[in-house]
């Protein structure tokens, strides 16, 4: 659906549910899946439908994604990290209670 | 012939609900609302029906937010059979304290307003942290809490969508974009609703005038005194997270879809809906005090929406004494209240008199 108007020249490297994912310096990682074909972000705990980013300026809150050691976040706000791990967003999360 | 029996200015909470009433009373009635650029009082509210504390300085505000939320329920079921909208509405809720002193002035002025009304009516009980903590597993070290089935929450913009779908159905005719700049009294006694261009709008026998914060500038000239002020409030709104709190505090309630929405704050900053980080940090420090996962959870929004203050805090109702006919409503319990505006006040208005036992409304009081 979408390609890059430059080839990559400073690459980063990532995981979206362990599949590695090669980026351009500076992408946020909504951008980054985006070109890499991936439209599925999440499934919406409401509806159990696939989400994906809508606005990409940090409004509708579709793209929310579960970053390993951050946890969730918008996508199309956080920049693509070398190494970072990221899933699809879990869904309705359980909080818990703080000692 | 006027065009309508009852014209409203303001398609917000409280016109809504007049309009509502009226139609579903067979009145034929026009509701007139502004744009988006309006200050949008209803689109901003957190959503409580709540009696807990209300007309600690006027007994008869206290009883007649009790009656409102004892029709709430039949008002929700009624409005969701017509529309088949849901308005998520869950009964009872928790005044929950984040200190000892907190605790102790919520259960004093409980007390006071259940001795002014003579005790039984008006119910609560008291919950220690262990009780508390039993019933809501996620709160922290806090001494407790205040519990009535009086209190409770819903979805404010979807009974806000209901009133206006379903007064539609019943005949009423909704007007959007379409702001009110004057009303008229004619010879015969009834009235004409002006544009800023002077084009008559409609001709009615009755207005109600409920256009919270842009009252005052239709009632001066019809020398109608209404002294409020706005109020700032600010809310948060967290992330979704699986359903742990089925029923309402008065500053944190989760909402059906999952968020917990926070609050609440009071600023006197004129007509300024901004936020601010002051007020959001002591809402959020607060409320964490109350649930510390909640500082775990990423914020979605922020918004600030300004209630309508009268002097005292309590409902102003009133009719013209100079032009029998225009009526001028407000308060900031929208929420609360809209089960006695459909049900009660709305007859008030169709039968031209304010029942003697609520002249204590009168802003009048002010004036002593």
């Amino acid at each position: 659906m979408f390609r890059r108007g430059q080839e990559i020249a400073n690459p980063v490297r990532f995981k979206f549910n362990g599949q590695t994912i090669t980026s351009e310096d500076g992408d946020t990682i909504a951008a980054a899946l985006l070109a890499a074909g991936v439209t599925h972000f999440r499934t919406a705990p409401e509806d159990a439908s696939n989400r994906g980013p809508l606005c990409m300026i940090g409004n509708c809150f579709e793209c929310l994604v579960d970053i390993k050691g951050k946890g969730s976040r918008q996508a199309c706000r956080e920049r693509v990290v070398e190494g970072m791990s990221v899933r699809s967003h879990p869904g309705l999360v359980v909080p818990k209670a703080q000692p | 012939m006027a065009d309508y029996d009852v014209a409203i200015v303001g398609g917000g909470l409280l016109g809504s609900a007049f309009g509502w009433g009226l139609a579903r009373a067979g009145a034929r009635c026009v509701v007139f609302d502004e744009g988006d650029n309006a200050i949008r009082t209803a689109r901003g509210n957190f959503g409580l029906v709540w009696v807990q504390g209300k007309g600690q300085n006027m007994p008869a505000y206290a009883s007649w937010s009790l009656r409102a939320s004892r029709l709430w329920g039949d008002f929700a079921t009624e409005l969701c059979e017509a529309t088949g909208i849901n308005l998520q509405y869950v009964k009872g809720g928790y005044d929950i304290a984040a200190d000892e002193q907190e605790l102790e002035q919520t259960i004093a002025g409980l007390k006071k307003i259940q001795a002014q009304m003579g005790g039984a009516a008006y119910d609560f009980e008291v919950l220690d942290h262990k009780v508390l903590k039993s019933e809501i597993p996620l709160v922290g070290n806090i001494p407790g809490a205040t519990y009535t089935e009086h209190d409770g929450h819903c979805n404010p913009l979807l009974l806000l969508r209901a009133l206006h779908q379903d007064m539609q159905a019943k005949g009423a005719l909704y007007r959007p974009n379409c702001p009110v700049a004057s009303v008229n009294p004619l010879s015969g006694g009834s009235y004409q609703l002006l544009d800023r261009s002077g084009n008559v709008l409609a001709t009615a026998g009755k207005v109600i005038v409920s256009a919270g914060h842009g009252s005052r500038r239709l009632n001066e000239p019809l020398g109608i005194d209404l002294p409020i002020r706005a109020d700032q409030g600010q809310v948060l709104v967290t992330e979704k997270v699986a359903p742990v709190m089925k029923h309402a505090s008065s500053s944190v309630r989760q909402t059906d879809n999952g968020s917990f929405l926070l609050g609440p704050s009071s600023k006197d900053v004129g007509h300024d809906t901004r936020t601010d980080l002051k007020t959001l940090a002591a809402i959020a420090s607060r409320c964490i005090t109350i649930f510390p996962f909640l500082g775990s959870l990423r914020l979605q929004r922020a918004w600030g929406a300004l209630r309508v203050m009268t002097p005292d805090g309590n409902p102003v109702y009133q009719q013209s004494e100079a032009h029998p006919g225009v009526f001028s409503f407000a308060c900031h319990s929208g929420v609360t209240l809209a089960a006695v505006h459909a049900f009660e006040v709305a007859s008030w208005v169709t039968d031209g008199v304010i029942p003697a036992e609520f002249g204590v409304f009168h802003p009048r009081r002010f004036n002593v």
